[in-house]
């Protein structure tokens, strides 16, 4: 636990990237700050475990996963869709920024209350791992077009990789290797589903797929 | 106690109006264009001390009060602020709340001298002044209570002298916070002095000014004291901010005063650099903008508080 300081300006980082994120439109923006994140969060492992091959192919393959190939897929999806902007939020930026950081003060509430290991007490990794489920959960709710839903997606992703690192001795490294590669599958559907749904109403807005027509 | 106070007084009357020539200059080299002299400002309101004043028949005396609140207000409220190592003249528990309030007053009597003129567009500007204003509050208040936290002192000096003996050994979440409580003020000042990204001090169309369209009426001597209250008023938010990037203390007292004029020399260098490199925000962003810097000062707390 050498990189205490570091791991916890890490943890302060994505909790501001969170509310960042859940603040602005710009999708392309979004897409740099959630792979952001996901980068910033592959180093965790290293930094908390040291240099075992366990902790090592976790963070390179999280790095590559969540840096670099996730979000040129995204930024290949959003080119092919041509939008650039999140126009309506079921929930507008300002109300979900709030509520935002109503969560994450819940959450570092909640995490006090817990009866965690004593070397576990002040870390910011259960608060910043709720904070980051709650904010991608948020994401997903209230946005209304399907690429931002995915970023929700990762996001939720972001935060239980954040857990997962209180485990990582106990976890082998085939369940986290699953969990990514799940991802991927998932975002390559995703961006599958999207471009279908945009040939047949030239927009991705997942509101019009409740309305059934023949 | 009165070389304190004079000491405190001269530094705010005589470096105040230096502050936005530096940031125009910081502008105009940044564009690539000589820019207007250093000092201009103290030549603009020496100018237009000797001018006259031309008064609407429509207003009244709350016109000129406005102009003379502005520029009383900034002066009350440097004496309960240390300006880094130099401890403030006037201080008692509980006086950030006078603080935040006697700008609350000045702005209050800003807008009153803007509707009393009954033009549209200065109403529009006095509207926009206050919803943002009280955007803008919470942050400080919020920034202040960590401060007071940090410290266990309700006095701005208190506050930030505790910050002064601690220095560098603040560590873990406390460290953490400066900074982010840095940033909420280094915003808020920017709102509160109509700085780009929230409002353009150079741009003449009324449809799109905050503050400078409120005082479109004022001329002369009334103009000069809105130019140098509003140097003022930037002189003393700036502090706020430096006295919290800089918990230095020489013991020697002329070392303090040219140390604190040079970081605010770098402010508005730092202000100068912002503007240069961003846009005015659209109208409808601002309020997004403040309301995310609140968060983040309260993220500060909850950092503290856990």
């Amino acid at each position: 636990m050498d990189f205490q300081a570091i791991i916890n300006g890490i943890l302060l980082f994505v909790l501001l990237l969170n509310l960042f994120i859940l603040g602005t439109s710009r999708l392309g923006t979004c897409i740099k700050m959630v792979s952001l994140q996901g980068a910033l969060l592959a180093l965790l492992p290293v930094l908390m475990h040291g240099t075992p091959y366990h902790a090592l192919i976790l963070s390179a393959s999280a790095l590559l996963l969540k840096g670099a190939l996730i979000p040129w897929l995204l930024f290949r999806a959003i080119r092919e869709v041509r939008i650039r902007r999140e126009i309506t939020p079921r929930i507008g930026f300002i109300a979900t920024l709030l509520l935002g950081a109503l969560t994450t003060a819940a959450a570092f509430i909640f995490s006090g209350q817990l009866p965690l290991l004593p070397e576990h007490q002040h870390s910011l990794i259960i608060p910043g791992s709720l904070a980051t489920l709650c904010a991608g959960a948020l994401l997903l709710i209230t946005r209304s077009t399907a690429i931002t839903q995915v970023l929700g997606y990762l996001m939720f992703e972001n935060g239980i990789f954040i857990f997962g690192m209180l485990f990582i001795k106990a976890m082998p490294l085939m369940i986290e290797a699953g969990v990514l590669l799940d991802m991927l599958v998932a975002i390559f559907v995703m961006g599958i589903v999207m471009n279908h749904i945009n040939r047949e109403f030239s927009s991705i807005n997942t509101e019009q797929l409740s309305q059934l027509k023949e | 106690m009165l070389t304190r106070l004079l000491l405190h007084l001269l530094l705010l009357l005589v470096v105040a109006p230096l502050l936005p020539g530096i940031i125009t200059r910081t502008k105009a080299v940044i564009s690539g264009r000589q820019g207007a002299p250093l000092l201009q400002l103290y030549r603009d309101i020496w100018k237009l001390l000797r001018k006259g004043m031309v008064l609407s028949t429509t207003t009244t005396w709350v016109f000129r009060a406005g102009p003379v609140v502005g520029l009383a207000v900034p002066i009350l409220a440097a004496l309960l602020l240390p300006f880094g190592a130099i401890g403030a003249p006037l201080s008692f528990s509980g006086d950030l709340i006078l603080f935040v309030y006697l700008f609350g007053l000045a702005r209050f009597f800003t807008v009153l001298a803007a509707m009393d003129t009954g033009s549209s567009f200065e109403g529009m500007g006095a509207a926009r002044e206050v919803t943002f204003s009280c955007l803008a509050e919470p942050t400080i208040f919020i920034a202040f209570i960590v401060l007071a936290r940090i410290s266990g002192s309700l006095s701005l000096d208190g506050m930030y002298g505790a910050l002064l003996v601690s220095g560098h050994t603040l560590h873990g979440a406390t460290g953490i916070t400066l900074p982010l409580t840095a940033i909420s003020l280094f915003i808020v000042l920017l709102a509160e002095n109509s700085r780009i990204p929230f409002d353009d001090p150079n741009t003449h169309l009324e449809l799109t000014m905050i503050h400078e369209v409120m005082v479109l009426d004022h001329s002369g001597p009334d103009f000069a004291f809105i130019l140098y209250g509003s140097a003022m008023k930037l002189f003393v938010m700036g502090a706020l901010v430096v006295n919290l990037l800089l918990p230095l203390a020489s013991q020697n007292q002329p070392a303090d005063v040219g140390l604190f004029i040079v970081a605010m020399v770098i402010l508005a260098i730092a202000v100068g650099l912002v503007e240069s490199a961003m846009a005015r925000l659209r109208l409808i962003r601002i309020p997004q903008l403040l309301v995310g810097t609140s968060l983040l000062s309260l993220f500060a707390l909850i950092l503290l508080l856990r």
